[in-house]
């Protein structure tokens, strides 16, 4: 029989992880450590992280399969940018207005989540990843042809430049497939990193939760899930828009981290890309994702400043494989397991040492006092 | 069943006997009603016919031979299944174009032939599942960690630890629920189900794969639960020496249709069954 450790701790080592982290590159860029290229990736490090967290939620732990998860980011990217634009000269404060933008993405993505997971979701079988992967691409398409803008006589959207009557004064926000431009980077590397714990706590709190045991139930079980009581098209989607809202969110501070954002950027390549971080990191491991999604990210860009250059692909491929097949592999995951059982048994071995050391020092004093 | 039954450890109510034939049933209106209920598949009928009447506290069987409709009984009423024909009446109110989480939150509750559990999950996990809507916070509440949620976790914990004592399983709270033995992960089954406060329990061969000690343990504890509960079961078994020595009513299914109903003694000494289990005399 097999035991399972309580969570609680867990996930405090996963806020642990995250800020140690947060620590060390910030001291590392305090003392000029980090080379400019490096600093540029920290904050799309950060969006990946949260995307690959939150699609964890709806591929680890709800157990539907989703391929649109980018969808949700670009909806939250665009309509981030248009609420931090609008709101420019309402709230000067520009880490308010990044916050506030970062909600209004959340509720577009949990709003897309809403609309994708109210039909498809009360269906048994694979039509969220057939659904998501077109909600995807849609999204792409429909960004693609729209423009939008404000002037003195206040917002305009179209679908097409003809109907696009702007005045000559005023600012054109999204331009068709020109995408987002003139926007104001708004993004740090702190607000990337309080967006991740955010996602922790959403994600690991609702995992350990009445919700989120009914969640899991529907994954190992649906029937049993519905005998003992729980309303499956009810959980299915509060797991599913959680996941998009948090999409959301992340897509906002990627698309205030440049000036300018196509659509493209958020096409199905991304969508797989995240799905493979989840896949690698391990499929309900919160810990796995955050990992997995920090260096398969970084790895591409770090090997881009070597000679192999022209290689970085090829090898990244490769070590996409390689981490396949050591986690798939029972001598690797056991070997992993014993090299955890012998730092656990050290630590054992030095505590007793410790402990002997103190016992042998006061036997020796109760020997003096004795004699 | 709206009033909370609290389950007091080791404190017994003596139970009036009652049982599936109605004219014996003292006083009280029954916990399940059935009746003309069928359903076809395609053009199979499967089930026809089903009148049954389950007392408030009654410890009924349902038996027959393999095919007879027995599981696709259970999975009417509890709406895993649509019923074609007929009515069923839980305390009363009628069941019809509910699902099976309604139906379970109605009074119903049961365990499945192939266990179902969450494998994944902790033993302990398994049961809080069971107590799912006896906990009252919102998804809100659980991300903020608000009051609320600590108490009610807390209560819950108990809770579940209490119920699992019935089994003598709470030193196996922890461990994953798909690594249990299979004894214990059809006793697990029986306390999630119990976790959902019912009024009626549906046992589908509770027994099944246990061997004659435990089956011996597993009757004790079906009264036991029933006596402190205050619960009808309705279960199908096989293991005849468990249907007898519990049941208080039994029912025959045979290709769908009830072909007796009685007690121990009148279904053991009924020609139909013995025909329909050992086929007709030469």
């Amino acid at each position: 029989m097999k035991k399972i450790n309580k969570n609680s701790l867990n996930g405090f080592i996963n806020y642990g992880i995250v800020i140690a982290a947060f620590v060390i590159l910030q001291a590392a860029i305090g003392m000029g450590r980090l080379s400019n290229s490096l600093q540029s990736l920290l904050v799309p490090a950060c969006c990946y992280i949260v995307m690959a967290v939150s699609l964890n939620l709806t591929v680890g732990i709800l157990g539907e399969l989703s391929l649109g998860h980018a969808g949700f980011m670009s909806l939250g990217a665009f309509s981030g940018i248009v609420a931090s634009i609008l709101l420019q000269d309402l709230v000067p404060m520009a880490p308010l207005r990044l916050a506030l933008s970062m909600v209004v993405g959340a509720a577009a993505g949990a709003l897309g989540g809403v609309i994708v997971g109210v039909p498809v979701l009360r269906l048994q079988g694979d039509y969220l990843a057939i659904v998501t992967l077109a909600f995807g691409q849609i999204i792409k398409n429909i960004i693609m042809v729209l423009y939008v803008g404000v002037d003195e006589n206040g917002f305009h959207m179209a679908a097409s430049s003809d109907h696009f009557n702007l005045s000559a004064d005023g600012t054109a926000i999204i331009k068709g497939p020109m995408g987002a431009v003139g926007v104001t980077k708004l993004a740090s590397f702190t607000a990337g990193f309080i967006l991740i714990l955010i996602t922790l706590v959403v994600v690991q709190n609702l995992v350990n939760s009445r919700s989120g045991r009914a969640i899991m139930a529907l994954r190992d079980n649906r029937i049993a899930a519905e005998s003992v009581g729980i309303n499956v098209t009810k959980y299915k989607l509060m797991a599913f828009v959680t996941s998009a809202a948090l999409a959301g969110a992340a897509g906002t501070l990627f698309g205030l981290n440049y000036s300018s954002t196509v659509a493209s950027k958020f096409d199905f390549n991304t969508s797989i890309l995240v799905l493979v971080f989840v896949v690698l990191g391990g499929l309900g491991s919160i810990r796995g994702s955050i990992i997995a999604a920090a260096l398969l990210y970084v790895l591409p860009e770090l090997l881009r400043s070597f000679d192999i250059a022209e290689y970085r692909m090829l090898i990244y491929a490769i070590v996409l494989i390689l981490v396949m097949l050591a986690t798939n592999n029972e001598q690797f995951t056991a070997l992993m397991g014993r090299v955890g059982g012998w730092f656990k048994a050290a630590g054992k071995r030095i505590a007793g040492w410790l402990k002997s050391l103190g016992r042998t020092e006061s036997k020796g004093k109760g020997g003096t006092t004795n004699g | 069943m709206a009033e909370k039954k609290q389950f007091e450890k080791g404190k017994m109510v003596p139970v009036p006997s009652h049982s599936i034939i109605p004219e014996r049933d003292l006083g009280t209106s029954p916990i399940l009603e059935c009746s003309h209920l069928g359903i076809d598949f395609g053009g199979l009928t499967a089930v026809n016919e089903f009148n049954i009447t389950v007392g408030r506290t009654e410890i009924a069987g349902l038996i027959g031979p393999n095919g007879a409709g027995k599981t696709t009984v259970f999975n009417l009423l509890t709406k895993v299944y649509q019923p074609t024909r007929g009515t069923i009446l839980l305390d009363g109110l009628d069941t019809h174009g509910k699902t099976p989480s309604q139906i379970n939150r109605m009074g119903i509750a049961r365990t499945f032939q192939n266990i179902r559990l969450f494998n994944n999950l902790s033993v302990e996990e398994n049961v809080k599942i069971g107590l799912h809507n006896q906990e009252k916070y919102s998804m809100f509440s659980g991300i903020l960690r608000l009051p609320k949620y600590w108490r009610q976790e807390k209560a819950a914990h108990e809770r579940a630890l209490e119920l699992l004592s019935i089994f003598d399983m709470q030193d196996l709270a922890d461990h994953q629920a798909g690594s249990l033995p299979y004894g214990a992960q059809r006793r697990l089954e029986i306390v999630r189900a119990l976790a959902t406060n019912p009024a009626l329990l549906l046992l589908d061969e509770p027994a099944a794969g246990m061997n004659p000690s435990e089956t011996a343990e597993l009757m004790e504890n079906i009264v036991k639960i029933r006596d402190t509960f205050q619960i009808a079961i309705m279960l199908i078994e096989h293991d005849m020496s468990l249907v007898m020595g519990i049941c208080e009513g039994i029912c025959v299914l045979n290709f769908g249709q009830i072909i007796a109903k009685g007690t121990a003694e009148e279904i053991q000494s009924n020609p139909t069954v013995i025909e329909a289990y050992l086929g007709k005399q030469q």
